[in-house]
């Protein structure tokens, strides 16, 4: 800087200087912005954008692990149409999906209701809530199988001797009972996550307006719904709209618990694109199955988004 | 464990002589001649490295490590390992055939060779030093080793998962040997059944425990994948048959296999849950390892798979392969390396560590004393000439490995088993999974 600073006096004294476009975009203020977002904006494209749009790429391709692939239009797509194995996933995923998420907020609100109140002992009770987040998701998945394990499980064993069944249950080599282990498992670990961060919006509620409303004579009921649920639903929808893309996209759980079985009945749209792509070797197809979960991803975001947008979401006010 | 006598000792004397002459200047002072004889001499400063699947059993790997120093030590030649899960050593090395850049040699499963056979040195001389030397390669190896009439890797061992049953309760049930037919085995699974000692096979995505029965049962029914054209013939009424007997055995399992995993049999057998299951020989030896479970140890032991109409065995075993790719700069420093591995010296004391995990491709091998030191391992020493290969009557190349990594077989006899579809329903997805796989 000092060089310039010095120099410059000498530059505009012997010849008029021409201010070149590439000093003017340097300097000029308008560009200054996009030069500080140039670092980020690389980092998004290199790490996100890039991998996003290969991916989409591969599945119009009949790529193999180890080797490119040439294009094959929507051959991929073609195929998984008529594949009922992929529209059996397509249904897991929904109904894990649907059903856990449902379920992780209404346990999340109620625990966050719960400890939002004064208790004795609050601080460890919230931190006691965490463990299962805190849990590594392989371990919680490890610990969950052998609770499900057709012969070793604590709980046929516990209702054996209790003389409440005769036979072990079988949790994870029914279909329907393999579904509803998991997506316990999955509920198990995902209320943390949703009890903790609706208690922290719980707290930016001003403890003002609920004196004002038992001055007023309101009902909890009344509080809760005219209070502190407006005041809460930006919230809700950042939580949930996370609680739905992490539920959507699992793995791990239904990866060490059950791979997809018994007969693909816990088979998530994530695993299977896993089976296909690596396991098999059909990148191509499995890339088609993870792209196939785009558009369902994207549903869920812009509910979330165009929700953020109106006003009623934001203020608990009407929009007009 | 049986009873120490002066025979087993004796036996048990002979495997540590054995294990002896791995150690120790013997072996150093061997493995210098060996160079100085060895038809492949090392390039100058060359330098290997070598991806391997990852050991079952500890002392395996520290036998081969020894293998390899004495290797180093008697030819100069540096040699870096480096292991992964069995699985995962299939893409990598499909990445480094892609790439032209990675491990010099890469030792993985039966198919892996056949996925980039142009890329992979030609080591016809020797196979044929190696079968010349020690009584022949075994039949299934010849398949897997050969492309064309070009060896492309060297068989080193398979991995072999036989029956595994409990004498006492079998004897209860009526069975004083455990049965070679499959219509006898249906007989022996009800009557363990009833006899409330019941069996089960994984019917869960368990990579080796799962296909291995399926693709047994499938075959022992004369049904098959494909043709020798590998032409899709999945839908035939051998295939009816074989999915009927599956079906039936099923129900004289324990109940659960449905959810099972590779892991699953290992601990409910242990846990005296079962009574009979397919398996390596890997329940035996934690028994054997585990004082509590003395008593199984000693009450338990191993079959072949009983034989169906088709009249001959049809077990799917593993191979593991090993093969140096043309990148690689020390072509005869590869050479050398396989060679010296399969060396007497070198391969007995080396295949004794594994505890009957691994058996030989070489049929002079039958004679180490490891097969026979132990009784109940000896059913292992013959899986190598039982197996067939996998692909069955086709090809053994990546369309048989994807079919097996994709479960289609194994999920075909699930849906039926379990109910989720008919004959003709589960038969007609794993035909179209097929018919893509194939084409």
């Amino acid at each position: 800087m000092a060089d310039i600073i010095l120099k410059a006096p000498c530059n505009t004294a012997s010849a008029p200087h021409r201010v070149t476009a590439w000093e003017r975009l340097k300097a000029d203020r308008n560009w200054l912005g996009f030069w500080f977002m140039l670092p980020a904006g690389v980092f998004l494209i290199l790490f996100l954008a890039y991998p996003l749009g290969l991916g989409i790429w591969l599945s119009f391709t009949d790529a193999r692990l180890g080797r490119p692939g040439d294009f094959v239009g929507i051959e991929n797509y073609q195929f998984l149409w008529d594949d009922s194995t992929f529209w059996l996933t397509v249904f897991n995923t929904l109904l894990y999906t649907s059903v856990a998420s449902v379920i992780k907020f209404a346990i999340g609100l109620y625990l966050a209701l719960l400890l939002n109140e004064r208790l004795p002992f609050k601080a460890i009770i919230r931190a006691v809530v965490l463990i299962p987040f805190i849990v590594p998701t392989v371990l919680s998945a490890i610990a969950f199988w052998w609770l499900f394990d057709p012969q070793f499980s604590i709980i046929s064993w516990s209702l054996r001797k209790l003389h409440l069944i005769s036979a072990n249950i079988d949790f994870l080599g029914d279909p329907w009972n393999a579904r509803w282990s998991v997506i316990f498992a999955n509920i198990w670990r995902g209320v943390p996550f949703v009890a903790i961060t609706l208690l922290a919006g719980l707290q930016t509620v001003s403890p003002s307006l609920y004196e004002a409303a038992i001055i007023d004579g309101s009902t909890p009921w009344q509080r809760f719904r005219y209070i502190t649920y407006p005041l809460l639903t930006p919230i809700i929808a950042v939580v949930m709209t996370f609680s739905v893309l992490f539920t959507f996209t699992d793995f791990q759980l239904i990866w060490v618990m059950t791979r997809g079985g018994p007969v693909n009945a816990t088979h998530l749209m994530a695993t299977f694109s896993y089976q296909r792509a690596i396991m098999s070797g059909y990148l191509g197809e499995g890339a088609a199955i993870s792209t196939a979960m785009i558009p369902f991803l994207l549903c869920a975001i812009l509910v979330s988004w165009f929700g953020l947008q109106r006003r009623k979401w934001q203020q608990g006010e009407s929009d007009d | 464990m049986t009873v120490f006598t002066r025979r087993t000792l004796l036996q048990g004397g002979t495997a540590a002589a054995a294990a002896c002459t791995l150690s120790g200047p013997a072996l150093l002072d061997w493995a210098k001649a060996w160079a100085q004889a060895a038809p492949w001499k090392p390039e100058k400063g060359a330098k290997l490295s070598m991806l391997r699947w990852k050991y079952f059993v500890q002392s395996e790997d520290d036998a081969f490590v020894k293998l390899i120093d004495a290797f180093t030590k008697a030819t100069g030649v540096k040699v870096e390992i480096s292991r992964e899960s069995y699985e995962d050593v299939q893409p990598k090395a499909s990445v480094a055939a892609n790439t032209g850049t990675g491990p010099d040699l890469f030792w993985g499963l039966y198919s892996l060779p056949h996925l980039f056979p142009q890329k992979c040195i030609d080591v016809t001389d020797v196979a044929n030093y190696l079968g010349k030397k020690y009584g022949g390669w075994v039949e299934s190896a010849v398949k897997y080793g050969t492309s064309g009439n070009k060896w492309i890797c060297i068989p080193v061992c398979y991995s072999g998962a036989l029956m595994n049953y409990r004498i006492e309760a079998s004897k209860k049930a009526g069975f004083s040997k455990f049965p070679d037919k499959t219509d006898a085995f249906l007989e022996y699974a009800k009557a363990m059944k009833a006899n409330n000692t019941p069996g089960g096979f994984a019917l869960g995505h368990a990579s080796g425990d799962g296909n291995s029965w399926v693709y047994w049962c499938l075959w022992a029914h004369g049904g098959n994948a494909v043709d020798k054209n590998d032409k899709v013939i999945i839908n035939s009424p051998e295939t009816a048959k074989a999915l009927e007997y599956a079906k039936t055995l099923y129900g004289y399992m324990i109940p659960g296999t449905a959810s099972w995993n590779d892991a699953s049999n290992n601990k409910a057998f242990l846990a005296g849950d079962i009574y009979w299951t397919n398996n390596g020989i890997s329940i035996y030896v934690a028994a054997k390892k585990d004082p509590s479970k003395k008593q199984i140890a000693e009450d338990m032991d191993h079959a072949y798979w009983p034989v169906g109409p088709v009249g001959h065995p049809t077990e799917l075993h593993l191979m593991y392969p090993v093969l140096a790719m043309t990148y690689t700069k020390y072509p005869q420093a590869c050479k050398a390396l396989m060679a010296f591995m399969l060396e007497a010296d070198n391969f007995n004391p080396w295949i004794e560590s594994a505890q009957g995990y691994l058996t030989h491709c070489l049929n002079a091998y039958d004679k180490n004393p490891v097969w026979t030191a132990d009784p109940k391992t000896t059913p292992f020493r013959d899986v190598a000439k039982r197996t067939l290969t996998a692909g069955g009557l086709g090809s053994v190349g990546e369309k048989a490995a994807t079919a097996i990594a994709d479960f289609v077989i194994l999920d075909m006899f699930a849906n039926y088993c379990t109910g989720r579809e008919d004959v003709k329903g589960a038969i007609a997805v794993a035909e179209r999974q097929l018919k893509r796989i194939y084409r």
